[in-house]
This record gives C-alpha cells, sequence and structure tokens, in this order.
C-alpha cells in the first residue's frame, strides 16, 4: 500500500504543480508542454485508480490529438508580452470580479453536493473487478442506460465539424487543380501516336 | 470497360506492387559496384594523374630547364629556376609544381621537347596537409622513379597517335 | 526486513531482469536494423552496402555508435537548451516504454494490461511530441517546417489508424494484446481484412515518418528537417528512436494482423519452433518491407500526403468499421454477442 500513497502523492504533486505553470509560465509554449505533463500525470491518477481505458483515452485524445494541435497554434504565434501587459491594470477589477463570483459559485457547489441516497438502486450491479474489464463496464454504461446522450454529444460534435467546414470552406474559381484520377487513368494510347512521316513532307502533311 | 480496369487496377495497387516486384528482382542482381581500394577501374594510357620527372637510362634528369611547361601551364602551378651546371649543360635548380593550383590539364607534357615532366597514372596520392601538395623538385623525380615502368609503357602506348 | 525483501526488492529484481532481457536485445536489434536497412538498400541498388567493418560489415552499427557517441554534441545558442536536449530522450523513451506490453510469446510479457492496444496507440501518438519540440527548441526554420509538418501528417494518419484497430477490435472484443493475438488461431486477420491491413501498414509508414512519407526529414527541401541542428549522441537518440519506432510498429502489425507469436498453420513441423522466434520472423519480414519500400518508391509530396490520408484512407476504414460491425452483427460472429 506505501507504493501506492507514494506514487499517488506523486502524480497529484505534478499534477498540481504543472497545472500550476500552465498560468505562471511566462513562455506560452512551456505552458503548452506543462499542461501535457499535468495530462499525462493525471492518466497516472487514472491508472491508479484502476480507470485504464480512461486513462488511455485521456492520453491518445488530450495529448496525442488536442495538446498537438494547441502547441501547433502556439508554436506559430509570434506574441508579444509587452502588448499583453498593456491595460493588464485596467481589466484587473473586472477579472479580479469574475474570478470571485466563480469561486463562490464553486464553493457553493461543493458545500452543497451530496451523493444521492438512491444512488445504489440506479446504478446497475457491478460484477467484481476480476470478472469484468472496465472498457466493459464502461461499454455496458455508455450503450445501454447514457445511449442517448451519448448520441446527442455525437450529434454536438459532428454539428460543430460540419460548421467549422462550412466557416472555413470558400470556392475559389481560377485555381486550376491536380485531377489524379485523370493522371492514372492516362494511357500511352492517349499520350503518343506513331507517325510514319515522309521525308521532307512534315507531319502538318499527312494529319 | 477500360475504365473499370483502371479502377480495378488502382485498386488493387497493381503499379505499387509491380514497382516493388522490380525493385526485388534487382535485389539478387550482380552488384555493379567496384569493391575500391581492393579492386580498380583500368587507366587509359592517357590518364592524367599525378606528376613526375622523368631520368634517361643512364639516370641523367631529361629535364633541361626551357621552362616550357611553366610557359604553358593556365593555372600556374609550375616554378623553374636554372642555373649551368658544372659541365656546362642547363639544368634546373628548381623544379615546384603547386599540386592545389594544378588542374590535370596536361599542357606541361604536351609541351615538354624531352618527354621530362609526365603526369602518371597514379591518382591515389591524397595527404593529411597543404604543405605536402608542394612538389619540389626531389619529389617530382622521386616519382618518376617510382612510376618509370608504368609511364614509359603508357607512353610507348600511346606513341602512335601523337 | 524479509517483508520488504520478499514484498518490493524481489518483484523490483525480477521486474528488472524481464525489462533487461527485452530491452537488449532490442537495443541490439535496433542497431542490426541499420545494417541490415543499409544493405538491402544496397543490393536494390546493385550496390555493395558497408562491407569494411567486421565480415560483411557486421561491426559497422557499433562503428557508428562510438562515432556518435564521442562527437560533440553542439547546442546551438539560440536554441532553448532544455527543450532542445529533452526532445531526444523523450523520442527514445517513448520507442522504447511501448516495448512494456507487446507479448513477444504466449504468456512472455512484460506488462499483460487489460487495455495494451490503447497504450500502443497512446505511446505512438506521443511520438510527434518528440519532433515537434525538437523542432521548436532547435529555433531554426528547416527543423521548425520539418516539426509542422510531422505534426500535421502524423495526427491525420492516426485517425485512420484508430479506424484499422477498431475493425480488428469489433473482431476480437477485447483490447488485450495477448487475447488479440489469440482469436487468430483460426485465421489471421491479414486475411479478411486484407485492405485494413494494407491501410495500417502505409499508415504506419506515415506514423515513423519513414519513406515515401518521410517528409518531416526531407533531406532535398528541409535539409534534414527537425533533425537539422543536432549532432553526435543528441541526434544518435532520435536515430535510434526512429528504428525502435520502425520495430514497435512491425510488432504492432504482427499483433493486430499477423497473428503474433502464432505460426502460419498449426501443424507438426511449425508449430514446434517457438512463438518468440516466429514473432521475430514476421517482424523481420515486415521490416524488409519498410526499408524494400524505402528502396523502391519516391517522396510523396506535401499536399498528396495529406489527401491520401484524409480523402482516402479516412473514409475507407470508416467503411470497413461498419461493414465488418454489419458483417459480425448479421452472422452473429460478434464476439461477446451471447453475454
Amino acid at each position: 500500500m506505501l507504493i501506492q500513497f507514494i506514487v499517488f502523492y506523486v502524480f497529484a504533486a505534478v499534477v498540481v504543480g504543472s497545472a500550476f505553470m500552465v498560468i505562471a509560465a511566462r513562455n506560452p509554449v512551456h505552458s503548452v508542454l506543462f499542461l501535457i505533463l499535468s495530462f499525462f500525470n493525471a492518466a497516472g491518477l487514472f491508472v491508479l485508480a484502476g480507470a485504464e481505458f480512461l486513462a488511455m483515452t485521456l492520453v491518445i485524445v488530450y495529448v496525442g490529438a488536442v495538446a498537438v494541435l494547441f502547441l501547433f497554434v502556439v508554436m506559430m504565434l509570434d506574441i508579444n508580452f509587452v502588448r499583453l501587459r498593456q491595460g493588464f491594470m485596467q481589466y484587473l477589477p473586472l477579472g479580479a470580479m469574475l474570478g470571485a463570483i466563480l469561486l463562490v459559485e464553486l464553493l457553493l457547489v461543493v458545500g452543497a453536493f451530496v451523493v444521492s441516497p438512491e444512488v445504489d438502486t440506479l446504478a446497475a450491479p457491478m460484477p467484481p473487478v476480476e470478472q469484468q474489464s472496465n472498457t466493459h463496464a464502461l461499454g455496458q454504461l455508455l450503450y445501454t442506460r447514457y445511449m442517448y446522450l451519448f448520441q446527442a454529444s455525437g450529434m454536438i460534435l459532428l454539428v460543430a465539424m460540419i460548421g467549422a467546414i462550412v466557416l472555413t470552406f470558400r470556392v475559389r474559381t481560377g485555381v486550376r487543380r491536380q485531377s489524379i484520377r485523370a493522371q492514372v487513368a492516362r494511357t500511352r494510347a492517349d499520350a503518343v501516336e506513331l507517325k510514319k512521316v515522309v521525308s521532307g513532307a512534315g507531319i502538318s502533311g499527312s494529319l | 470497360m477500360s475504365a473499370l480496369v483502371n479502377v480495378v487496377r488502382s485498386m488493387f495497387l497493381t503499379e505499387l506492387l509491380s514497382g516493388m516486384a522490380l525493385t526485388f528482382r534487382y535485389m539478387f542482381r550482380e552488384r555493379k559496384t567496384l569493391n575500391y581500394p581492393h579492386e580498380k577501374g583500368s587507366l587509359s594510357p592517357r590518364f592524367r594523374g599525378e606528376h613526375a620527372l622523368r631520368r634517361y637510362p643512364n639516370g641523367e634528369e631529361r629535364c633541361i630547364a626551357c621552362k616550357l611547361c611553366e610557359a604553358v601551364c593556365p593555372a600556374l602551378a609550375i616554378t623553374i629556376e636554372s642555373e649551368p651546371r658544372d659541365d656546362g649543360s642547363r639544368r634546373t635548380t628548381r623544379y615546384d609544381i603547386d599540386m592545389t593550383k594544378c588542374i590535370y590539364c596536361g599542357l606541361c607534357q604536351e609541351a615538354c621537347p624531352v618527354d621530362a615532366i609526365v603526369e602518371g597514372p597514379n591518382f591515389e596520392f591524397a595527404t593529411e596537409t597543404r604543405e605536402e601538395l608542394y612538389y619540389d623538385k626531389n619529389k617530382l623525380l622521386a616519382n618518376g622513379d617510382r612510376w618509370e615502368a608504368e609511364i614509359a609503357a603508357n607512353l610507348a602506348a600511346d606513341a602512335k597517335y601523337r | 526486513m524479509a517483508e520488504f525483501w520478499d514484498g518490493y526488492a524481489l518483484p523490483g529484481l525480477w521486474i528488472a531482469a524481464k525489462i533487461g532481457a527485452l530491452l537488449i536485445p532490442l537495443l541490439l536489434s535496433v542497431a542490426y536494423l541499420t545494417w541490415f536497412e543499409r544493405k538491402v538498400m544496397a543490393a536494390m541498388q546493385l550496390r555493395m552496402g558497408p562491407n569494411v567493418v567486421g565480415p560483411w560489415g557486421l561491426w559497422q552499427p557499433f562503428a557508428d555508435a562510438l562515432k556518435m557517441v564521442v562527437k560533440e554534441t553542439i547546442i546551438p545558442t539560440k536554441a532553448n537548451p532544455g527543450l532542445f536536449l529533452l526532445a531526444p530522450m523523450l523520442t527514445f523513451m517513448l520507442a522504447l516504454i511501448a516495448w512494456a506490453v507487446m507479448p513477444v510469446g504466449d504468456g512472455l510479457v512484460i506488462s499483460n494490461v487489460n487495455v495494451g492496444v490503447l497504450y500502443l496507440f497512446a505511446i505512438s501518438s506521443l511520438g510527434v511530441y518528440g519532433i515537434v519540440i525538437a523542432g521548436w527548441a532547435s529555433n531554426s526554420r528547416y527543423a521548425f517546417l520539418g516539426a509542422l509538418r510531422s505534426a500535421a501528417q502524423m495526427v491525420s494518419y492516426e485517425v485512420s489508424m484508430g479506424f484499422v484497430i477498431i475493425c480488428v477490435l469489433l473482431c476480437v472484443g477485447s483490447l488485450n494484446l495477448s487475447d488479440i493475438v489469440r482469436a487468430q488461431e483460426t485465421v489471421w486477420f491479414v486475411f479478411p481484412l486484407l485492405p485494413m491491413a494494407v491501410v495500417f501498414f502505409i499508415s504506419t509508414l506515415a506514423e515513423t515518418n519513414r519513406h515515401p512519407f518521410d517528409l518531416p526529414e526531407a533531406e532535398s527541401e528541409l535539409v534534414a528537417g527537425h533533425l537539422v541542428e543536432y549532432s553526435a549522441m543528441t541526434f544518435g537518440l532520435f536515430f535510434l528512436g526512429e528504428y525502435a519506432n520502425m520495430i514497435l510498429m512491425s510488432g504492432m502489425t504482427t499483433i493486430l494482423f499477423l497473428g503474433g507469436w502464432l505460426p502460419p498453420i498449426d501443424i507438426a513441423p511449425l508449430n514446434w519452433i517457438p512463438g518468440p522466434i516466429w514473432f521475430v520472423l514476421k517482424i523481420s519480414a515486415l521490416l524488409f518491407v519498410f526499408v524494400w519500400v524505402r528502396a523502391t518508391f519516391p517522396r510523396y509530396r506535401y499536399d498528396q500526403l495529406m489527401r491520401l490520408g484524409w480523402k482516402v484512407f479516412l473514409p475507407l476504414s470508416l467503411f470497413w468499421v461498419v461493414l465488418t460491425a454489419g458483417v459480425l452483427v448479421a452472422f452473429g460472429w460478434a464476439p461477446g454477442a451471447e453475454g
């Protein structure tokens, strides 16, 4: 058990520390890298809790795809810190107020949170861990009880994707595009013609 | 119909496969590479390699310090100084070739009336310092002594075309 | 004390021994993969390949390694030194830790986790960080362009790789790599899922930045891409990581499609050969294909690469996921359908 405790506290400390560094780091690329470290250690916490499927999904989706795109964008930005700092004092009261409201709301939610008394009856009977991997457990819950929510979230993502495509798609006229199909379908017969040319007559005469 | 054939072909990646089949066949072909330090390609008798100063069979050096090679050298690589020797014959006291300047055009050996300066068949004279490439008369004469057999054979083989 | 000895020290030593038993042959094969690649490429181009150091040039990898170790590590003045050094280590480490879940034979695996496929997929998707960090930290245009290309390329091909893996998982009903291999006892998945196997293999070429998809390090346009500022052992780690990744991807393809440690047919002379040898043989065959493809095809153009990933592989693999699921359900072959 001792090792589990040590590992847990190491992971947790790294998560909190790197999450702090995300907002504290001066270089935005360093921020993103700290964010990735944070994700990674959160995945470690999931593994420690026995939720290996969630851990791997976290790594694949957030670290492997989302954070890459973050990094991609942040690396290309040329952020001028002097200009960012301008007007910092001006916006400080508003920002502080928003932060305070959020903090109070969070405290209220946490303070009022109780586990529903009938949770045992609502939840599907859990088979012992040895018999069922948490992939199966998740799948069974996701595709039965939360089917509609699952589909709805899929639809939301689809709409977002189509929206993004529609917003950025523009038809440009006058652009010559490569038609790979036409190129591949081109054969020797289309491209080359052999002619017997009479000396001195030229090809135009025989055409 | 031919369009359908094309679709099927591109579906089954036939072009990629035929390309890969070609490289696979080549893998078993005979190697074309010469295993250089152990095997060497043949050289023409006219090959223009490292310079050498030749001697007559009796040991007398051929060069008479006419300075035609110095005059013709387009890279100005050759430097010659001369004085009459004790027996009254005209000989070089200094015959230097800066091999870092030489362009191996072969004009020096064309100009030489006595076949003294020649470009031999040796092309493996790389050195570790530049200084070693500033050849002096001793070095050139030593080259001539070392490569005399090959140089004489090459000159004899090429003589009928001159 | 006895509790400490039995509870922690002995299992720890045992795990370390297992890791050593896997990693030492792995690193040796990485070294010899470079030799193998040079020899095979040379043969296909009618050349000799390395033949001076040792018999048939067999000591060449060690000569190269020695050279890399003794050379000077140069860190450019304008580079970000921490990240600049982190990138090669990350690449190399990721290529090695993925082997923790790779079943080399029946039961021969360091950690038999339930989500082995996802673990492999996650680790391989992290490989892009080594390149991106290297490109950014070098503070060089070529390196940065290489990093951008690699980021876009790896993210694109991961999508279709994911769908191909889903196809296999549908047929197996488990995310455990050993279970995936056992499910192929009757027939290797390469036969029913041949198009997916081809898509997967081509995607692994893109994922490992190998020819013909080596755009991040295209030497004729980006000099060497993300590697341009690296020298000595920092370069060596990238190099080893790339080759270890090739072996890893071949192993992954072997497990998903070529039946892992299983012999081709379960008959007498073939099943006498132990599983790990079959596994190594299959990986070697795939590595040969890696080299073979490199010797055959020219580099893809970047827009063609993206087109292939998004407009060909993605729809194709998506279609096959639906088709596989449909066939499995229609014929009642889906694993765990009764449960």
